[in-house]
């Protein structure tokens, strides 16, 4: 399941990153925040009003905020 | 000779508390200065060891990794891995970790320890990190890291004796020369994670505070509300608390002014000092308050926490226009003043969306915008209700306030389409958690901010108004032929020059003449118009109230519309334009910049010129 459709306030490990659809930056920003895969992710909040975007996400004990055009390359398994 | 005391820099992760740390460590005497060659600031202090030997601190812009992407992580690997040219290298590092979140700052500090300097850790904010529950072991984390480790919270000044005294031990001994070791990203992430989770002596569910108040202050509707809230509550701040403190200081450069004029014979001397230093120097220190204020909040919402919260509810709003959340903040300081807003894109990762912010930032209406829409507003527009609690002088002010909003929103997406040429814009950032904001931090931030305000700003502004004096004192109109210095001066002249070109936008040969000094600062206009219409009077208040009526008399409701239409837009203010260039390095932008501006005012004065004459106005 992809980040972006993920259930919020449900532990989820990811499963892998489709890095090549990111921006350079994007993606390089994303691996220095600790995105990578077999990290423990939980998606807590969503964006404004009817955007429901940007999320902001509990990646290990870091919260990170990013648009639900990147969560999408992240590739997401819930924990059962 | 005397030996250079040793360099020793503080470097982590953003959000480590690495500046609070630093700021423990060398108290308020503190250098605030550029990189060599590149506008990132460089913070730096003195602390001393125990034996009285003084050694220099400098606390590094947070970063990820050496591997950069934004500038200021750039700076930071040059002077970590000394290829930063008129630096010299650190001869000791202080790495700063977070110790809540050791998983993801441990990953650079392995990478920071691979080069081989003398270095401490600091496992910082441990309070924190046992507040949310976690207990770690720091002796086993030297041991895996293979340097020493001493716990800190810095906001509480604990553990800074003996992080001193261990700093100064391992400066001391000597050791062989390490060679770097390069590390692989992905070996490097494991290592971290396999390292955080051994040094966990216990982990219990803590009270999660930063979890529950972003459910409030991130709700999709609640969240905007709390933002609009706050951002309402700063612009009552921002205009209401500094009304008092900004009439002492006009009133306090009055009476110097006035004890001048007393003192000395009248003359070119009396003058300069008088229309030219103070006047100059007052126009600066005025704007003080109002910018106190603006930093005070800024920094308390960066302190707490709430900046990225607010940047992560406007981000969608943001994106419309090809911003992102990331350009709010310094978009927000703007409609104070321009200045400090265009120094605050710093932060903006993007580099095109860091250039389109700076381009769009004098747009929003500043506060020097308003003694002008004041005067004018008074003057043409009645006072009548226009319904409920609605005056139609309130309403047009609001107004102006909207135009120049929609010119900004208008502006950024043709210059992220056209002139960045930027795909999209991209908003991932970490969301830091909540802290109670240190009072010693925000004062002696505060502080810093406004001096650097002051030397920046203050210097531009006081040249300019130098040189303005200058303009509109010489030449000396001749005795008793009845011109007006001011229509004889240099400045008169350019006049001029300029009113044919203002004509066809309604603006008269007076108007041409008040947009010269008002480039020095806006509000300027107001004096000198009062200074055309020959109304000798002590202060800005004064000249306004007088020169309302006379306003009134002379000028159309057409001509006064485009006077305002002008000032949403004109670029009328040196000093932005100068921290533009200082900003983007060159002249290229502010050129932009300002070409665009004037096209704009002249187009959106004449509009509305001929909009309004055509319905007889």
């Amino acid at each position: 399941m992809q980040l972006d459709r993920l259930p919020l306030n449900r532990a989820a490990v990811i499963r892998a990153i489709d890095w090549d659809v990111l921006p350079d930056q994007e993606g390089h920003r994303l691996r220095s925040l600790g995105f990578e895969p077999g990290v423990t992710i939980e998606a807590l909040h969503k964006g404004i009003l009817m955007w429901r975007d940007p999320l902001a996400v509990r990646v290990g004990r870091m919260t990170v905020a990013l648009r639900t055009n990147v969560a999408a390359a992240i590739d997401c398994e819930l924990k059962p | 000779m005397t030996q250079m005391p040793p360099l020793v820099a503080l470097v982590g992760n953003p959000n480590a508390g690495k500046s609070a740390l630093f700021n423990a460590l060398t108290g308020a005497r503190q250098k605030i200065a550029n990189y060599p060659g590149v506008t990132v600031e460089r913070k730096s202090g003195r602390a001393t060891f125990d034996d009285g030997q003084p050694v220099e601190m400098i606390d590094l812009p947070g970063a990820y990794s050496l591997d950069p992407d934004s500038l200021d992580e750039a700076v930071t690997r040059d002077v970590v891995l000394g290829n930063l040219e008129g630096h010299r290298r650190p001869d000791a590092l202080v790495i700063v970790l977070d110790a809540g979140n050791l998983d993801n700052h441990l990953r650079f500090a392995l990478e920071l320890i691979a080069q081989g300097l003398p270095t401490v850790v600091a496992l910082n904010m441990v309070d924190l990190a046992e507040r949310d529950g976690l207990q770690l072991d720091a002796e086993k984390l030297a041991r895996a890291l293979g340097v020493p480790v001493i716990e800190t919270v810095a906001v509480r000044r604990r553990g800074l004796a003996p992080l001193m005294a261990e700093l100064e031990r391992t400066l001391k001994t000597p050791r062989p020369s390490v060679e770097p070791v390069a590390v692989s990203f992905g070996a490097n992430n494991q290592q971290a994670r396999d390292i955080a989770r051994s040094v966990i002596v216990s982990e219990t569910a803590g009270r999660q505070w930063t979890r529950r108040l972003d459910s409030v202050l991130l709700h999709p509707v609640g969240g905007v509300v709390i933002l609009l809230a706050l951002l309402f509550l700063m612009f009552q701040a921002v205009y209401g608390w500094s009304e008092a403190p900004i009439g002492w200081i006009e009133s306090g450069f009055a009476l110097l002014s006035d004890a001048i004029t007393g003192a000395l014979p009248d003359g070119l001397f009396r003058s300069f000092l008088t229309d030219g230093v103070i006047a100059g120097v007052g126009s600066v220190i005025v704007f003080l308050p109002q910018i106190l204020i603006l930093f005070l909040f800024i920094l308390l919402l960066e302190a707490s926490g709430y900046m990225t919260r607010a940047a992560f509810v406007m981000d969608r709003v943001m994106a419309a226009v090809g911003l992102s959340g990331h350009s709010f903040i310094p978009l927000l300081s703007s409609f104070a003043c321009a200045i400090p807003g265009i120094m605050a894109t710093r932060t903006i990762m993007d580099q095109k969306e860091r250039l389109a912010t700076i381009l769009i930032a004098p747009l929003m209406t500043c506060s020097a915008r308003l003694p002008v829409y004041t005067v004018i507003i008074g003057a043409f527009i009645p006072s009548d209700t226009v319904g409920p609690g609605i005056g139609l002088q309130g309403l047009v002010l609001f107004s102006l306030y909207i135009a120049g909003i929609l010119g900004a929103m208008l502006a950024a997406s043709v210059i992220q389409r056209f002139v960045t040429q930027s795909r999209t814009s991209s908003f991932l950032i970490e969301m830091p958690r909540y802290q109670w904001p240190r009072l010693r931090d925000i004062a002696l931030n505060l502080w810093q901010r406004a001096w650097v305000f002051l030397r920046r700003a203050g210097t531009i502004i006081f040249a300019a108004t130098i040189i303005l004096w200058a303009l509109l004192s010489f030449p000396k109109a001749p005795e008793g032929s009845g011109i007006s210095q001011v229509e004889y001066s240099v400045a008169g002249r350019i006049a001029d020059g300029i009113e044919p070109i203002v004509r066809p936008i309604g603006f008269n040969h007076d108007i041409a003449l008040a947009l010269i000094p008002a480039m020095a600062a806006r509000e300027v206009a107001v004096s000198a118009l009062a200074t055309v219409y020959a109304i000798d009077a002590a202060d800005e208040d004064a000249a306004a109230s007088s020169l309302g009526p006379k306003l009134a008399a002379d000028w159309s409701l057409a001509t006064a519309l485009a006077f305002l239409a002008w000032f949403v837009f004109a670029p009328q203010c040196i000093s932005t334009i100068a921290v533009t260039r200082r900003e983007t390095n060159g002249w290229k932008w502010p050129i932009f910049m300002v070409t665009y501006l004037f096209a704009l005012a002249y187009a959106a004065a004449g509009i509305t010129y001929w909009t309004a004459r055509s319905f007889g106005l």
